[in-house]
Parts: structure tokens; C-alpha cells; sequence
């Protein structure tokens, strides 16, 4: 039990945290991006700004806060200036729920390594994803240029279609745990069977084709390679952010590389066993480990991202949306209503 | 974690009001809103408010699948929409007398009458923290066992809707030009 001061004071404490570990984190998305897509395309990336460039975000940072703020005489003012302040929000909020850890014992206080632990966790984070992509389509709308409209009427048109496939791969997982908090989802996935192989839920619970909808969903959720399409600088310049510049541009460019690194923590948390992993040593060491187990999934599922834009092109816009609806969206079905059945003759 | 102190009561009726005040809000904004886009988005504002007081009441299930379905899908289609027929700023009409002698008053008797008849003589009381049925387990359960023939129906009934919705916005001569083609 804890009084409400307490209670406050360990929130606000968490949540400086877990902002300033998350924009870190976005700032060195970024530069891996950089770093890696140039390796694969046999460049450099980023080499001049601190050793391995490793100081360019920083740069980078500085760069957009002290660029001119431009504002189009034609935009509809208060929109344009809400959509880049919504979309980072809502990138910004969902980490609210995301465990990165057990419970730790700090200063007298137990208290979960995450902000706060909701029966809801998971529809909490659908449901900011699904507000978030309010900033893209006014972006696109209040700009008043066609290529940003059409750019915001294309990332409108893919999230919703992408999201009721995310949203069906995602229900086999909860009906193996039997509950939407994160934390339960991943203590379910603990120990491992035949002796040796974990139980996540990729290998023991079957949900490997799941996976596969989510990743693929995932990409076109955060408006990735190969379905940049709301972007595609080929035919729309820029899409939905055409008309924004320095820090408005900066907010666009943070709430995606935020995205990525939700969808990656939901990936390890609810198909990767989370923060499960050999632990060993010392009391400190145990306490840092699982953290270590989970940031090394989210990482690997970073550089997948990055990996698959180095390689695949661009979707034709008609083939992404008879991919979702016609391919992605029947599977995922399948696998909800075989999962079902499997769980039910199972107890 | 939990929390326990003297204060619960008091925070649950500052949310219950906040949100009833920005549902309100919003809804008021929504009608006075020259543009459509702006009503669209106050009607956002009304659903998000919504399920803020499902919460409140305990029913966090219905709230996500509130925010999730309503703010999140539906409401983004009528912005699609709106954004796709570049629709314009809506002609005001200097507004009926009629309307203003008879609807205004009309509404209010009809607001005393109702809120009169559902505290007074249907029996009901004021809702408590966690009086509606929350969690998913027994709303699938009144979904897929007690309300499974309505429940079903619906979704026919929904099916019907689409085909007519479908049907009514193809041109026929277009139609009939693909069956030439073939």
C-alpha cells in the first residue's frame, strides 16, 4: 500500500524516465537508420559529427529548433498547428503501459518498471494508435496543397485498413494469456517445454503466422518501407508533412520513430516472451538482465525494420490495399478462429 | 499499485464532472461549428469525454472499445469523407421563429420530464463504481451466449447494409459497361 504522495512522486519519477530513456532512444533510432541503410548501400552514413557520428542527432536536434518556422499563408492555422502536437502525443503516450521489466524494490518503494499496469494495456495502446492517426489526416487536410491531401487521405485510408488485421493478430495472443495487461501477457510466457525451447508465444503457443500479420501490418501502421506510400517523395513530394518545417516537421519526424519503438516493445512483449531470459549473478545483476533481454528484442526488431527498408521497394497503392484486405485479413482470421478452437479443445 | 485514501470520492466526482463538461462541450461545439471538418472533430472530443466516464464507472473494456471503434475508426471515416469531398464552410439560414418559441422550451420540459420520471418512479439509482457488467469475460458471455441470436442477426443486418450501401453507389451504366466488356 502506498500513500497518494508517494504515489505521485513515483509516477512523476517514472514517467521523466521513461520520456527521456524513449526520445533517447528515438534520436538513436535515427542515427542506427543512418548508419545501417548506408552500410547497405555501401556508404559511410553519418561519420563527421563525434566518433561513428554517434553526436549527429544531437546536431540534428539543434538544427530543427533553430530553423525558421515556416507557416504557409494558405493553411488552416488551427489544425496545422494541432496535427504534428496530436501525432506526437499519441507516440508519446502509449509507452505509458509498456513493462520493461519485473518489480523492483528502490528506496523502501515496490513498484512495477513500467508507468502504470492496466487491465487494458494493450486496447489502451490500439486505441491512442488509432486517435494518432487523426495527425496525419489533418495534417494532409489542413495544409491546403494537394500533395499533402492526398498524402493524408492515403495514410487514413492504410491505417484503418491495416489496423483491423494488427488488431485481429493480436487477439490469438490474448486468448492464450486471457488477459490485455502486458505484464500478465508476458509472465504467462514464462519457463519452456520439451526441456530446452521457451515458451513464447512464436513457438508454444503457435502464433508464428500471427507474428508474421503483425510485423507486416506493424510496418504499414507506422507508414514504413514498403508501405511509405502517404510519403512517397516520388509522386507526392513529401505527403502529408509537404508544408511543415523545422520543429512541426521535427514533431511528424519524432512521432514515427516513436511508433516504431512502441510496435517493437508490443512485438517482444506479446510474441517474443517480453523480458524472459537467462538471469544470473548478483542482486544487481538480476535486477538489470530481464531490461537487458528486453531492450536487446526491441533492438533486433529496430534493425529488421531499418534491414527491410534497406530492401524492398515500394508497394504499388492498389496492391497495398487488396494485400491487406484480401490476404492479410483472411489469415488473420484463420489463425483467430484456429487458435479458438485449439484453446478450447485444449482445456 | 494500490492507493488508498479519504479522497476517492471526491476525484471520482471532479472526473465525472470534467468530462460530463467537455462531453457537453463538445456536443455544443459541434452545432455551433460553421465548418464541417471542426464539428467532425468535436464530435472526437464527445466520444473520447464518453469514455472517460465509462471508465469512471468502472467499465474499462467499453471504454477502449469506445475510444478504439468510435473516436478511432468511425469517426476517422467521417473525416476521410469530409476530406475527400472537400466539403465547405455550411450556409447559415437566419433560423425559424417557430423553432425558437416552441423547441427551446419544448426541450427543456422534455429534459425535466425525462430526468423526473428516471429518478422518481422507474426505481433505478445513481450508478456506482463498477455496477456495469466491465470486464470482457462477462460482456463476451451476454454477447455469445445470452444475446447470441440478436447478436447475429445484427451482423446480417449489417451485411444487408453494406450490399445496399454498395449497390446504391455504383453507376449502372458502368455496370453494364464491364458486362460488355466481358
Amino acid at each position: 500500500m502506498l500513500s497518494i504522495e508517494t504515489f505521485v512522486i513515483v509516477s512523476v519519477i517514472k514517467i521523466v524516465i521513461a520520456l527521456f530513456v524513449l526520445l533517447t532512444a528515438v534520436a538513436y533510432t535515427v542515427w542506427l537508420e543512418r548508419k545501417v541503410v548506408g552500410h547497405i548501400q555501401n556508404r559511410w552514413g553519418p561519420t563527421r559529427v563525434g566518433p561513428f557520428g554517434l553526436l549527429q542527432p544531437l546536431a540534428d536536434g539543434i538544427k530543427f529548433l533553430f530553423k525558421e518556422d515556416l507557416t504557409p499563408p494558405h493553411v488552416y492555422k488551427p489544425l496545422y498547428i494541432a496535427a504534428p502536437m496530436i501525432a506526437l502525443v499519441c507516440a508519446l503516450t502509449s509507452i505509458s503501459v509498456i513493462p520493461v521489466g519485473n518489480w523492483v524494490t528502490v528506496a523502501g518503494v515496490h513498484t512495477p518498471l513500467q508507468i502504470t499496469d492496466l487491465n487494458i494495456g494493450l486496447l489502451l495502446i490500439l486505441g491512442i494508435t488509432s486517435m494518432g492517426v487523426y495527425g496525419v489526416a489533418l495534417a494532409g487536410w489542413s495544409s491546403n496543397n494537394k500533395y499533402s491531401l492526398l498524402g493524408g487521405l492515403r495514410a487514413s485510408a492504410q491505417m484503418v485498413s491495416y489496423e483491423v488485421s494488427l488488431g485481429l493478430s493480436l487477439v490469438g495472443v490474448l486468448i492464450l494469456a486471457g488477459s490485455f495487461s502486458l505484464r500478465d501477457i508476458v509472465e504467462a510466457q514464462g519457463g519452456h517445454f520439451w526441456g530446452f525451447i521457451p515458451k513464447w508465444n512464436i513457438f508454444y503457443g503457435g502464433q508464428i503466422i500471427a507474428f508474421f500479420i503483425y510485423l507486416i501490418s506493424a510496418y504499414a501502421e507506422t507508414n514504413r518501407v514498403p508501405f511509405d506510400l502517404p510519403e512517397a517523395e516520388s509522386e507526392l513530394v513529401a505527403g502529408y508533412h509537404t508544408e511543415y518545417s523545422a520543429m512541426k516537421f521535427a514533431m511528424f519526424f519524432m512521432a514515427e520513430y516513436a511508433n516504431m519503438i512502441t510496435v517493437a516493445c508490443v512485438a517482444s512483449l506479446l510474441f517474443l516472451g517480453g523480458w524472459h531470459g537467462p538471469v544470473f549473478g548478483p542482486p544487481i545483476l538480476q535486477a538489470i538482465l530481464p531490461i537487458f533481454w528486453f531492450v536487446l528484442r526491441v533492438f533486433g526488431f529496430l534493425f529488421v525494420y531499418i534491414w527491410v527498408r534497406g530492401t524492398l521497394p515500394r508497394f504499388r497503392y492498389d496492391q497495398l490495399m487488396a494485400f491487406g484486405w484480401k490476404f492479410l485479413l483472411p489469415l488473420a482470421i484463420a489463425n483467430l478462429v484456429i487458435t479458438a478452437l485449439v484453446v478450447t479443445l485444449r482445456s | 499499485m494500490e492507493v488508498h485514501s479519504g479522497i476517492e470520492p471526491m476525484i471520482h466526482l471532479t472526473l465525472f464532472l470534467l468530462f460530463g463538461g467537455i462531453c457537453v462541450a463538445g456536443a455544443v461545439n459541434l452545432l455551433a461549428q460553421r465548418h464541417p471538418i471542426n464539428s467532425a472533430l468535436s464530435l472526437v472530443v464527445v466520444m473520447g469525454s464518453l469514455a472517460g466516464e465509462y471508465l469512471l464507472l468502472g467499465a474499462e473494456f467499453v471504454a477502449a472499445i469506445q475510444v478504439i471503434i468510435y473516436a478511432g475508426a468511425i469517426m476517422v471515416l467521417f473525416v476521410f469523407v469530409i476530406m475527400l469531398l472537400n466539403a465547405g464552410e455550411e450556409e447559415r439560414t437566419g433560423g425559424s421563429r417557430v423553432a425558437l418559441l416552441f423547441g427551446v422550451p419544448g426541450m427543456l420540459i422534455g429534459t425535466v420530464l425525462m430526468a423526473w420520471v428516471l429518478l422518481e418512479r422507474s426505481g433505478t439509482q445513481a450508478v456506482s463504481m463498477g455496477a456495469l457488467p466491465g470486464p470482457p469475460k462477462t460482456i463476451g458471455w451476454l454477447l455469445f451466449h445470452d444475446f447470441l441470436l440478436p447478436f447475429e442477426v445484427t451482423s446480417v443486418l449489417v451485411l444487408i447494409a453494406i450490399m445496399g450501401a454498395v449497390v446504391l453507389a455504383s453507376h449502372p451504366e458502368s455496370v453494364q459497361q464491364r458486362n460488355k466488356e466481358r
